[in-house]
């Protein structure tokens, strides 16, 4: 059985697009994940906020970029207070009741959004609608540029985390909570901080997704679904790890479509997530074990 | 400057302090002994606020501070350095410094001269400044660490068992250093197992038992009374 190569280079491309945009949702999650052991079950329920949120604004602004970035904002004090009422009280109790109070959040986010907006899907429409041709396709040029903006976003976390102050206090917390409140770094500011950040990173997502599947109120599930998945291949906690995992398991899903229907190829990820929870449970990507 | 009243600490409900009182004066070198598990680290971790007291009163400098979070105290002078050292392994050692140094009211000329005093103390932090803290040696790592307390230029540092599975260099290397931030009038409270260093470096001690203080006295008065350490310690 042969596969035509201009059909692997054209899933190749959607891999690569769908993976990045994944690795932006994953890449929230795992820094929620590493820095307060919180398994945040309503982080694609913040994708879906944003997406809705952006919608609005748009529809209100006709502009992607200004609706892009009122999601992230609006999405990030949301997820600040969202982290301060419910997940600050419950720091360091069983995981159990985290993982119980994320999901109840996520039930009610979606409920929220089916009473404000509706059940029917509301399409953002693409800021930029040129096409170029990918072999026998007219490739919409939103779709790459779409991966170029969660790629750049992504860039952008990691040399926050880098350098400057507030890395230095991300990455101390993250490695030992208490020895980094012992040093002076405000840790509860810290988690709030973060949390708010992996939600603006949600939203945007969500924002960036709109054009390409809409937005509808149970969207979110699937993005948690997939953003865990992600997250426990690449290693729960590794940044890096997740962004590599988003695209792998992107890339394989895109060419396992080639071979059965799309809907079929999605057992490709769930695959991959047995086979890394049997054969190396701390992730594929972990550097060294601490 | 640092006083405990009748302190009362629980793990969960374990009942670990029962009613421990001490006091360290400014710039004082205190000693607290005893065997494992009398306390001695519970101790440290309340003054810290890594433990919340259930009863009892901590008061440092005339204010009381029971239940103030972590990063509140170390910003009002009190530094802990803990029995596992706990650098920040995927950190660079300077950044592992750096951890300390942004507070409220520091100024970059700030920040520079207390990395250069703390470079002079120890100068091969400065020369591993860009490798990560994890890659230290165990000795190593116990510099940074104190050398991370420094940064939050303290009023008093609580060293936790500083000397522990150190090789004799290292030991006499510790015991400098203590004498160092003595003479910079730095109060220490310093938990050891090492008896004998602890009675050379400190003017004071403390002996605890079974999660209360037992016994004061000053350290000159222990080393010529072998009976007491004797009794407590088995040593």
């Amino acid at each position: 059985m042969g596969i035509p190569f201009d059909q692997i280079a054209i899933q190749t491309v959607n891999g690569l697009v769908n993976g990045l945009i994944l690795a932006l949702v994953a890449s929230g999650l795992t820094l929620i994940f590493g820095i307060m052991d919180v398994v945040n079950f309503a982080h694609g329920d913040l994708v879906m906020l944003g997406g809705f949120v952006g919608a609005v604004t748009v529809a209100s602004t006709g502009n992607f970029w200004i609706a892009m970035l009122t999601a992230a904002l609006t999405i990030a004090v949301f997820g600040a207070l969202l982290q301060m009422t419910t997940l600050r009280p419950l720091l360091g109790r069983d995981p159990l009741t985290t993982i119980l109070a994320t999901f109840g959040i996520s039930l009610v986010l979606q409920k929220y959004a089916l009473w404000q907006w509706g059940p029917s899907a509301r399409r953002i429409p693409e800021p930029i609608t040129g096409q170029f041709a990918l072999f026998y396709l007219q490739y919409p040029w939103y779709r790459v540029l779409g991966a170029f903006l969660s790629a750049a976003i992504i860039g952008a976390l990691y040399l926050f985390l880098k350098y400057g102050k507030y890395g230095i206090w991300i990455r101390a917390t993250t490695q030992d909570r208490i020895m980094a409140g012992a040093m002076g770094i405000p840790v509860p500011l810290v988690h709030t901080t973060v949390f708010a950040i992996g939600a603006a990173m949600a939203a945007a997502s969500g924002v960036l997704f709109g054009p390409l599947g809409g937005v509808t109120q149970t969207m979110g599930f699937d993005f948690t679904l997939r953003a865990f998945i992600v997250v426990v291949v690449g290693g729960m906690g590794n940044l890096g790890g997740s962004i590599l995992a988003a695209i792998l398991i992107s890339l394989l899903e895109a060419y396992a479509s080639l071979i059965v229907s799309p809907a079929q190829a999605v057992i490709v990820s769930f695959v991959a997530l047995i086979m890394t929870l049997l054969l190396r449970p701390t992730g594929l990507f972990v550097p060294t074990p601490r | 400057m640092l006083r405990l009243d009748d302190i009362h600490t629980y793990y969960g409900k374990s009942h670990i302090l029962h009613g421990v009182s001490l006091e360290v004066g400014p710039g004082e070198v205190v000693g607290l002994l005893g065997r494992n598990g009398v306390g001695k680290s519970t101790t440290l971790k309340t003054i810290a606020g890594l433990v919340r007291p259930a009863q009892g009163r901590v008061s440092f400098e005339g204010r009381e501070v029971a239940g103030l979070p972590p990063y509140r105290l170390a910003h009002l002078g009190i530094a802990w350095v803990p029995e596992d050292r706990r650098v920040f392994k995927l950190l660079t050692v300077a950044e592992n410094l750096r951890t300390g140094l942004d507070r409220a009211g520091m100024t970059e000329a700030r920040r520079n001269e207390l990395l250069d005093k703390v470079y002079r103390f120890f100068p091969f932090l400065a020369e591993r400044r860009r490798q990560a803290g994890g890659t230290l040696s165990g000795g190593e790592q116990q510099m940074l660490a104190i050398a991370r307390a420094m940064m939050l230029e303290p009023r008093i540092i609580l060293l936790d068992e500083p000397t522990e599975g150190l090789m004799p260099r290292m030991v006499s290397q510790i015991r400098e250093i203590i004498e160092r931030l003595h003479e910079e009038k730095v109060a220490i409270l310093l938990v050891e197992q090492n008896v004998p260093l602890t009675l050379e470096a400190t003017s004071r001690c403390y002996i605890m038992e079974k999660g209360v203080v037992q016994h004061e006295a000053p350290s000159r008065d222990l080393k010529a009374n072998h009976d007491i350490v004797r009794q407590y310690l088995g040593v």
